[in-house]
């Protein structure tokens, strides 16, 4: 008999057992359809945040303020307000091999209105560098100058958000703006960045950073030179160490530091693998919840299977009896197993796809875009788990049935 | 064309032996119709089994024309079950959710026959269901599926057929029918037929009577010339259920 007619057999055999058919296979499209979906939604909660992460620049060490213990009580991180624009200034002057660029900023919260728009956004102060090193592109207008900074201008780039909700498609460029009751020219607005995760970028306004210290901080800033952050482009990716190396000891200079540093360095990939540790277990966990479904869904094949076993006992009895061989019985039970697990395989990884499609474009936290990724190793990993699952107990129990003696199966109760 | 010589076939149940075959010696030759006659547990079946290969004895040789079964192995003895021998089970055994078509088909799948729906159509219509092709098992009443089981034994042209308790399962009438087709495939076509049953008017009907209690053969005799009980033909051409004589006789070669 040839592997025709034992695939002709099986679909036959198939065919004329829809209800157990359909139960085998919905087992393997659960598993699968689950496994598909949580990983790729894992996946893409990675992937959102890593391209975060980079679109923010190529090369940076960020530099915080840092922790200081006053009276053996030590603060958090940022605490200390120990940066200053003179600091920024020195890195970017002291001729430092390793360091391309120097970015400082001030960040503060501010009231922006204008017309009868109002709305609660971050002020960031930024130098001319800021557009380079952290990657911003003006869309319209033009960004800050030298000449802004030095004058304490009240002028303003709007991120490509605030375009949208401030000015409702009117052209912001020469219109003023009021932040925190000071009126500003915008002189520019910001292409999208997308994204979202800390501060959405989008949602910015970038000011003069002398303009920031003098009119709109709160507080101990106002009036002073202090920085929030001064971001620092290496040269290459090869030279960030050397750069953080550099940077640490001009600071420390600076600060007269002997013991403890009063800043915090931390290169972008820091960040990233922070990032990738969180999301890690996160994806783990969807995963191990996926993994339970797979094991349901295994279940499930498995049950069905062996349930079947005594109508198909009798059924092997009868096909023996009148003349097939066991390897006859063997090929075809191969082949029903092959092809409810590849049916079920293939509806189970469109299902899945079906259903990260859906999650992903529910909206999540705002402006989060979350694009689930569908990999190969999950559809891999599923297909074949489910596969293995239903051949070794769709055949398993035919393969003893087959070695039995035809009148022993034809009596099995 | 079969021969047994001192079979046995012991089961084991926990420490005891049952021995459903103790030291069976029996010659059928081939164009006889024999029956097996026995109270049940008197190991008729399984005298029936281990001819029809489906299933080993214990000890002694049984050899299908002249060719030792034990000897044979998984591929031979399924071939053998294919080509030489059918079966007709009291439960018809048939495949179910599954045309009757396709269930006569199923040996000549087995056997890699090319015309087979052409056989099997015939072998349907020989037992006159040529009007129930399409039916699946549960469509059909208990002797139109033991007609089923017939052609599927008919259908790759065994030279023996076997039948355990044929009309065990069927009422009166339909027995009667079962049986006028043995008789016809016993007479047009010399076909050898072994039939277990423990009916005596069954057994009267057969041209040789094996007696067998407790595994043992306790009596081989023969009727005579082949003897029909009357009344059987007139209950045939009764006009309630549909004859199959008409159909069948046309399609006999």
């Amino acid at each position: 008999m040839t592997i025709i007619e034992s695939i002709r057999i099986a679909l036959v055999s198939l065919s004329a057992n829809k209800l157990r058919s359909a139960l085998t296979m919905l087992g393997i499209i659960i598993g699968v359809a689950a496994v598909i979906a949580l990983m790729g939604v894992g996946r893409g909660a990675q992937q959102a945040i890593d391209s975060q992460i980079n679109s923010m620049g190529t090369n940076l060490i960020f530099i915080s303020p840092g922790a200081v213990s006053q009276g053996g009580v030590r603060s958090s991180q940022g605490s200390a307000q120990t940066l200053t624009y003179d600091d920024a200034v020195a890195l970017a002057t002291s001729g430092l091999s390793a360091v391309a660029a120097v970015a400082p900023e001030a960040r503060t919260f501010g009231q922006v209105v204008y017309m009868g728009n109002n709305i609660n956004t971050q002020i960031v102060g930024v130098t001319p560098e800021y557009e380079t090193v952290r990657n911003y592109r003006v869309q319209a207008g033009e960004f800050i100058n030298a000449g802004n900074v030095t004058a304490r201008s009240t002028v303003a780039v709007i991120g490509a958000n605030i375009m949208t909700t401030l000015f409702n498609g009117e052209d912001p460029i020469g219109q003023t703006i009021r932040i925190n009751n000071v009126g500003f020219k915008v002189i520019g607005v910001l292409e999208a960045k997308g994204g979202g995760g800390f501060g959405n970028q989008d949602d910015q306004i970038l000011v003069p950073l002398t303009t920031v210290n003098a009119r709109l901080q709160r507080g101990n800033f106002r009036g002073s030179n202090l920085v929030s952050q001064i971001s620092v482009q290496a040269t290459d990716a090869g030279q960030i160490n050397l750069a953080i190396q550099q940077v640490s000891e001009v600071l420390r200079e600076r600060h007269k530091i002997r013991f403890e540093d009063d800043f915090t360095v931390r290169s972008q990939q820091d960040l990233l693998s922070t990032a990738n540790q969180i999301t890690g277990v996160l994806t783990l966990f969807l995963g191990g919840v996926a993994g339970i479904s797979l094991l349901v869904g295994g279940i499930g094949i498995m049950n069905i299977m062996l349930v079947s076993v005594t109508e198909r006992t009798r059924e092997i009895g009868i096909r023996k009896a009148i003349g097939a061989t066991r390897n006859n019985i063997l090929a075809q039970f191969l082949t029903e197993a092959t092809v409810l697990s590849i049916f079920g395989g293939l509806i189970g990884i469109a299902t899945g796809a079906v259903i990260a499609r859906v999650i992903s474009s529910a909206p999540i936290g705002g402006t989060l875009v979350l694009n689930s990724v569908v990999g190969m190793d999950s559809i891999l990993l599923a297909t074949l788990f489910a596969t293995a699952v239903g051949l070794f107990f769709g055949i398993y129990p035919a393969y003893r049935a087959a070695s039995l003696n035809p009148i022993d199966a034809l009596r099995y109760e | 064309m079969i021969e047994l010589e001192n079979v046995y076939k012991i089961y084991r149940m926990g420490d005891s032996e049952v021995h459903a075959l103790d030291g069976v010696s029996l010659k059928i030759a081939a164009g006889e119709w024999v029956a097996i006659v026995g109270p049940s547990g008197s190991g008729k079946s399984t005298l029936m089994n281990v001819i029809g290969c489906l299933d080993q004895p214990t000890s002694g040789s049984y050899k299908l024309d002249g060719v030792e079964v034990a000897r044979m192995s998984d591929r031979e003895l399924a071939r053998v079950r294919n080509r030489k021998i059918g079966f007709v089970f009291q439960t018809f055994n048939l495949l179910p959710r599954t045309t009757a078509l396709a269930n006569v088909e199923l040996p000549l799948v087995y056997a890699g026959v090319r015309d087979r729906r052409q056989r099997a159509i015939a072998a349907l219509e020989r037992v006159g269901l040529g009007d129930r092709l399409h039916h699946r098992p549960n469509e059909l009443s208990g002797g139109q599926q033991q007609r089923v089981a017939i052609a599927r034994a008919l259908v790759t042209n065994p030279s023996i057929i076997l039948a355990d308790e044929p009309t065990g399962n069927l009422d009166s009438r339909a027995g009667a029918e079962i049986m006028e087709l043995f008789h016809r495939m016993h007479t047009e076509q010399g076909l050898t037929i072994v039939m277990v049953t423990h009916d005596p008017d069954i057994a009267a009907q057969c041209e040789r009577v094996v007696h067998i209690r407790d595994g043992k053969i306790l009596s081989d005799e023969r009727n005579g010339d082949r003897r029909r009980v009357p009344g059987i033909a007139e209950q045939l051409t009764a006009p309630a259920i549909p004859v199959p004589e008409p159909v069948a006789t046309g399609a006999v070669r």
